[in-house]
């Protein structure tokens, strides 16, 4: 271990570490703005230049080695000469703004320059004007202020997989731009906004509405993915205004998603429900909560004395907190319906031995070397841990995926197994055939197997998953959202552990929501005797509760959902927003988001993690806790009496919870391990439709990704229709239909067509996977 | 012995006879014998680069690195591929050397290459071109496949079982990428901007890999070290300098061109062969080594001898020997306006006080020229000069600097004229 000096204090430091590194752990700063710790080392900018004994020039310290005796200085006279050189060449070019730059206050080029810079400028030159870019709805850029210092193109290189930014021109004409005047699209694109240290690259909404010191910062927790990103919510006058990440290696490191950072935009729109609403004669009026909720009480107590409790039905939002669907199961289960579920998307209703996780660490992604992705949109479904896959693959591991789209997940794919969503059994079982075929045991599903004949893709990531085992690698098989909707999901899982089991595997679920993980600890499913979500919605119920659900788009079957819920006798829906239950329910009971309720989620990796309302309720909205907790009460139900939210939680999650995480499949039948006939739907919930915040968001409604949803088909099926690209077809699933404008995918299985769910354009169709007809509308 | 003739030549001989670019002329004078005897006797490495370090071959791109110390360097029992790489991106203004060797004698510099890949280890050479000039790629790659076609080159050359190919790349005429590491990144297709060192070339050179980057002339000069000695070579020339050197003069002289002379040959000798300054002029200035070397006074580029070590006590640099000829018709401030304006323009824009300070270079430097200097510029000049130096990633801010803190100090009478009476003392 080299031992060094730095501004006179010794250290010992590793190997292979940089002078900056060394400063770090010295608690020394030197001012940098290329240099980012989550990127390459660029060496660009100079500022990080300091005076390194028996060096002749000064040399920047994040690029320097350490070695063994290296005295350092970096506050000396010719360390300080340098820097405030290379302060004032960033900042002749400079417009110098600031009063009118959203960056103000916390720039990174402002706060250095308070040091460095001189109190006047000896420049007087003409300065340099750059031509704005256009980088879409969530990117706003004033690219005169660039200092170049390529953090956001290394972002784009290195992070996300994507180069969407690059750097043409030379010398002074150096621009950053996009390639051949396109917009800015990856899931993960804002994180540039961060990584710019000037105001180049600043929020979109969120420009010219705050300055940075006007804002109060409050820690939260994201309400979109199963990752459950750290989030600090930046606040004023009572009103969110913007997020922006909050580091946590173990999570998110120091990134968020698109929807992370944008989705905030809806909890101020005008969709926002500030009212409780009662339908009388058909027309909605306000009411007060005392009057709502009693009604509400009422009408359940009479459905269920008139009709016994099974005519009610639960279905809950899986981005709801921890609190709120601890009180809602306990209120539903009080009321005696076992028809509970917030699996609203998915096809199989059976309920697992635990509650489906991860099955590791988020941190631990970082460092496998065989992954096998089972039906996962992964960059749609999860950008972030997307992300720690590809970084994983950078190092060396080799990714394997079984899809009915070969999508471009911006990195290295091993080995593909690519086919409609019925043939997915037979896909598993193809793999785990070529596994048993070269000496492994696939226990249960042995005999099963046997009989299926392995074809080539299958037997690459059958090699791929039995390689390496004497080297220790750390393996997985991870099950996305499509596998976990999939009608067979129970079969898959059974085939998915067996083959995770004779590769020396981890088998993992990647988590849809927020609290997909805490909802199925706390029991938001079926009992017994109850019905799942896709059985409530499919056999109508008399009356039904939402908590923050839209079964009208987010249910497996939504044209099947929206008529039950049309058809039904009473309807009560808790929502943050003016949902369609405009259309359907009789009362609307107005719930605060997660921005204006305490509250907890459990994420992935079985990780609770709590955090409190950061602004005041909007309008009459209350938390939903405390909405359920007067509702119980009304009922005469006991066990509501809780003061507040932590009380609620240290009911709802036990001590012991994680051992309520488990992923052992239930016993499965596969005896038909053969595919259906004819065209099939792959409908996956876009990026930007996961939940009821990021749909209402406006600016993530404005990205390309959230464009009319397309009906996507392969060549030959798009030649055979007689339709050119862009015109419009018509998809039918039985009685369901939509009509759509048609793209080209040739990297779709054969027999499948390509339309997303979850989206109000496409709420008309049926089953999210299933048979499905086109025809040139 | 005659200067600029075979008794001096080392590259340019091949322009005595008819066809100077073929392969029947090159063997039919001794070519590729010494490639023959090494590959026929299995030479050692050891005793290749102990030959090249006896010659005091140094660089002829511009730095003047010994060239026998540089191939030490590389990695010997490296398990992976390295390469040799030859710069002909002959890009510094004045210089017009390479260019004339790759067209009039490219055999040689394919002998150099091939010797210089079995001496290093390398599997294969790139040959990086300038991408302004045409006639002479074209001419390097018409050598190429001579020499395949006549076994040299691929695999089992000359029946020893040694495998070694060369490859041209055509750039696009970016300055930079004659800075070595940038040259590497334009290779591998990336934007020419040079990389941070360490790590050098020869641990993490192209594609990552072990690499040893010289000039063409130096590459040129191997099979001549090899067939007559390194001794020899040394006697050439002098001391520390070894061999014979192309000089590219250019400017105000009677008979511009390449003169292939000894090193340590009197620069007067020069000035003579190539026919005096205009008649009816004086010398002024001269910059020695190409448009980044500082420019020097007629008096004392009179005193110098041309060879590294003498230009290196006048205060300027030998670099690529390409010989500016100022007389006394040249206004200080234009030149300079002029090499600054390239500077700014070729600089890469990577690292700030080159991006940012070439072009406050020019624009002070543009504004004197133009009348509206102000009494404060030079110093201004000079300081800004002394913030970009040392401080960037390569030498193309030194390079920058080198001319505006030359001009000014031996100039600055003429660059005060400009400013106070807003016209130029030339002609006045």
């Amino acid at each position: 271990m080299p031992l060094i000096e730095i501004d006179g204090k010794q250290i010992n430091i590793e190997a292979g570490a940089t002078v900056m590194d060394a400063a770090h752990q010295a608690g020394i700063v030197i001012p940098h703005f290329c240099y980012h710790k989550k990127l390459s080392i660029a060496a660009s900018c100079r500022m990080c230049l300091v005076e390194v004994e028996k060096a002749p020039k000064p040399l920047p310290a994040c690029a320097t080695p350490v070695t063994d005796g290296m005295k350092v200085m970096t506050r000396s006279i010719k360390a300080i000469t340098a820097q405030k050189g290379v302060m004032e060449f960033l900042l002749i070019n400079h417009p110098l703004d600031c009063p009118i730059c959203d960056q103000g206050g916390e720039c990174q080029l402002q706060d250095i320059a308070v040091g460095y810079g001189g109190s006047a400028s000896r420049y007087s030159e003409p300065k340099r004007v750059v031509k704005e870019k256009d980088l879409g709805p969530l990117i706003a850029t004033d690219m005169t202020r660039c200092i170049h210092c390529s953090r956001c193109v290394r972002f784009g290189q290195e992070i996300a997989g994507l180069m969407e930014l690059g750097m043409p021109g030379r010398g002074e004409h150096t621009e950053v731009m996009p390639f051949l005047e396109t917009q800015v699209s990856h899931e993960l694109s804002g994180n540039v906004i961060e990584l710019c240290p000037v105001g180049a690259l600043t929020s979109k909404p969120f420009r010219y509405s705050a300055r940075s010191w006007e804002l109060s910062r409050r820690k939260s927790v994201s309400p979109h993915d199963g990752l459950g990103a750290n989030i600090q919510v930046h606040v004023k006058n009572d009103r969110v205004m913007r997020v922006v990440p909050r580091e946590n290696e173990a999570i998110n490191e120091c990134w968020i998603a698109d929807r992370d950072r944008y989705g905030y935009d809806a909890l101020n729109s005008d969709e926002r429900l500030t009212s409780p609403l009662l339908k009388e004669n058909g027309h909605w009026r306000e009411a007060s909560w005392q009057e709502a909720l009693e009604h509400v009480a009422d009408r359940l107590g009479r459905i269920r004395e008139s009709q016994g409790a099974a005519a009610i039905g639960a279905l809950a939002s899986p981005h709801q907190t921890v609190e709120e669907l601890y009180l809602f199961t306990k209120l539903m289960r009080g009321l005696g319906t076992e028809n509970i579920d917030h699996r609203l998307a998915q096809a199989d209703a059976t309920v697992g031995v635990g509650a489906r996780w991860l099955g590791m660490p988020i941190t631990e992604i970082d460092t496998l070397d065989r992954v096998l992705l089972v039906g996962s949109t992964i960059r749609q479904e999860q950008p972030l841990l997307a992300q720690r896959l590809r970084q994983a693959v950078k190092h060396g591991a080799q990714l394997n995926v079984l899809h009915a789209a070969g999508d471009d997940l911006l990195c290295k794919v091993n080995a593909r197994l690519i086919a409609k969503p019925s043939a997915w059994l037979n896909g598993l079982a193809q793999i785990a055939r070529a596994m048993q075929e070269a000496g492994a045991d696939l226990g249960a599903v042995a005999g099963a197997v046997s009989l299926v004949v392995a074809g080539d893709n299958a037997r690459a990531i059958a090699a791929s998953l039995l390689s390496g085992n004497s080297g220790g690698e750390n393996k997985a098989v991870l099950i996305g959202a499509l596998a976990q909707n999939h009608p067979a999901a129970n079969e898959l899982h059974a085939l998915a552990q067996a083959i995770a089991t004779a590769a020396g595997a981890t088998l993992g679920f990647l988590s849809p929501a927020a609290n997909s993980v805490g909802a199925q600890l706390i029991g938001v499913l079926p009992g017994p005797e109850g019905l799942g979500a896709h059985a409530m919605l499919a056999e109508p119920r008399s009356a039904y509760v939402l908590l923050g659900a839209e079964p009208e788009l987010d249910a497996y079957d939504a044209a099947a959902a929206n008529a039950t819920l049309h058809g039904a006798e009473f309807v009560v829906a808790l929502s943050a927003f003016k949902t369609a239950a405009l259309d359907y329910a009789d009362v609307l009971l107005p719930i605060a988001p997660f921005t204006e309720t305490a509250g907890s989620y459990v994420n992935m990796e079985g990780r609770p993690q709590s955090f409190h309302g950061v602004v005041k309720p909007l309008g009459e909205a209350r938390p939903a806790w405390k909405v359920l907790r007067v509702l119980g009460n009304l009922l005469s139900l006991g066990g509501f009496d809780y003061d507040n939210a932590e009380a609620v939680r240290a009911d709802a999650l036990p001590t012991d919870f994680v051992a309520g995480l488990n992923n052992t499949p239930l016993a499965a039948d596969l005896l038909t391990l053969n595919s259906g006939d004819g065209l099939e739907r792959v409908g996956e919930t876009p990026q930007h439709q996961l939940d009821p915040i990021a749909r209402r968001s406006r600016p993530l409604q404005a990205t390309v990704d959230a464009a009319v949803p397309a009906v996507w088909i392969g060549s030959e099926l798009l030649t055979g229709l007689g339709i050119a690209e862009g015109g419009m077809v018509r998809v039918r699933q039985g009685g369901a239909e939509a009509i759509l404008p048609v793209r080209r995918d040739d990297r779709l299985a054969v027999d499948t067509v390509r339309v997303a769910a979850a989206h109000p354009l496409t709420a008309t169709l049926g089953a999210r996977l299933g048979p499905v007809s086109v025809e040139k509308a | 012995m005659s200067l600029n003739t075979p008794d001096t030549q080392v590259c340019l001989w091949t322009l005595q006879h008819a066809e100077p670019a073929s392969l029947a002329t090159y063997t039919a004078n001794g070519g590729y014998e010494a490639l023959k005897k090494i590959l026929a006797e299995k030479t050692p490495a050891e005793a290749i680069i102990a030959e090249v370090k006896t010659s005091a071959l140094r660089g002829r791109g511009g730095a003047g690195f010994p060239t026998g110390l540089k191939w030490s360097f590389m990695p010997r029992n490296f398990a992976g591929d390295k390469y040799v790489v030859c710069n002909t991106d002959e890009g510094e203004p004045g210089t017009f050397k390479d260019r004339d060797i790759i067209r009039f004698n490219p055999h040689q510099l394919i002998e150099g290459m091939i010797i210089a890949g079995y001496t290093l280890g390398a599997v294969a050479g790139y040959n990086y071109i300038h991408g302004e000039i045409f006639e002479e790629y074209e001419s390097w790659e018409r050598a190429l496949e001579e020499a395949r076609v006549a076994g040299l080159l691929g695999k089992n050359i000359l029946g020893s079982g040694w495998d070694f190919d060369l490859h041209a790349h055509h750039g696009y005429g970016a300055y930079i990428c004659g800075e070595e590491t940038a040259l590497l990144e334009s290779i591998e297709g990336k934007k020419g901007q040079p990389r941070f060192k360490p790590p050098f070339p020869a641990s993490y050179g192209l594609y990552g890999k072990p690499t040893t980057i010289n000039n063409t002339e130096t590459l040129a000069s191997i099979p001549w070290i090899m067939r007559h000695g390194g001794q020899a070579f040394l006697e050439l020339g002098k001391p520390n300098n070894g061999g014979s050197k192309i000089f590219s003069i250019s400017g105000h002289v009677n008979k511009p061109g390449n003169y292939e002379i000894p090193l340590g040959t009197p620069f007067a000798d020069l000035l003579e062969m190539a026919g005096g300054v205009r008649s009816g002029h004086t010398l002024k200035a001269v910059i020695p080594g190409g448009s980044s070397a500082p420019v020097l006074t007629a008096e004392a580029m009179m005193a110098c001898t041309m060879d590294f070590d003498s230009i290196a006590r006048a205060g300027s640099m030998l670099g690529s020997g390409a010989v500016i000829v100022m007389d006394d018709s040249v206004c200080m401030v234009k030149a300079l306006e002029r090499l600054s304006y390239f500077y700014f323009e070729e600089s890469c824009g990577q690292c700030t006080p080159c991006r940012e300070g070439t072009g406050w270079l020019y624009r002070i430097v543009h504004r004197i020229e133009h009348g509206q200097g102000r009494p404060e510029d030079l110093d201004e000049l000079l300081r800004i000069g002394k913030n970009i130096g040392g401080n960037t990633i390569c030498a193309l801010g030194e390079a920058a600097v080198g001319p505006v803190a030359s001009f000014v100090k031996h100039f600055r009478k003429e660059f005060e004229y400009h400013i106070e009476h807003k016209k130029c003392l030339v002609g006045a």
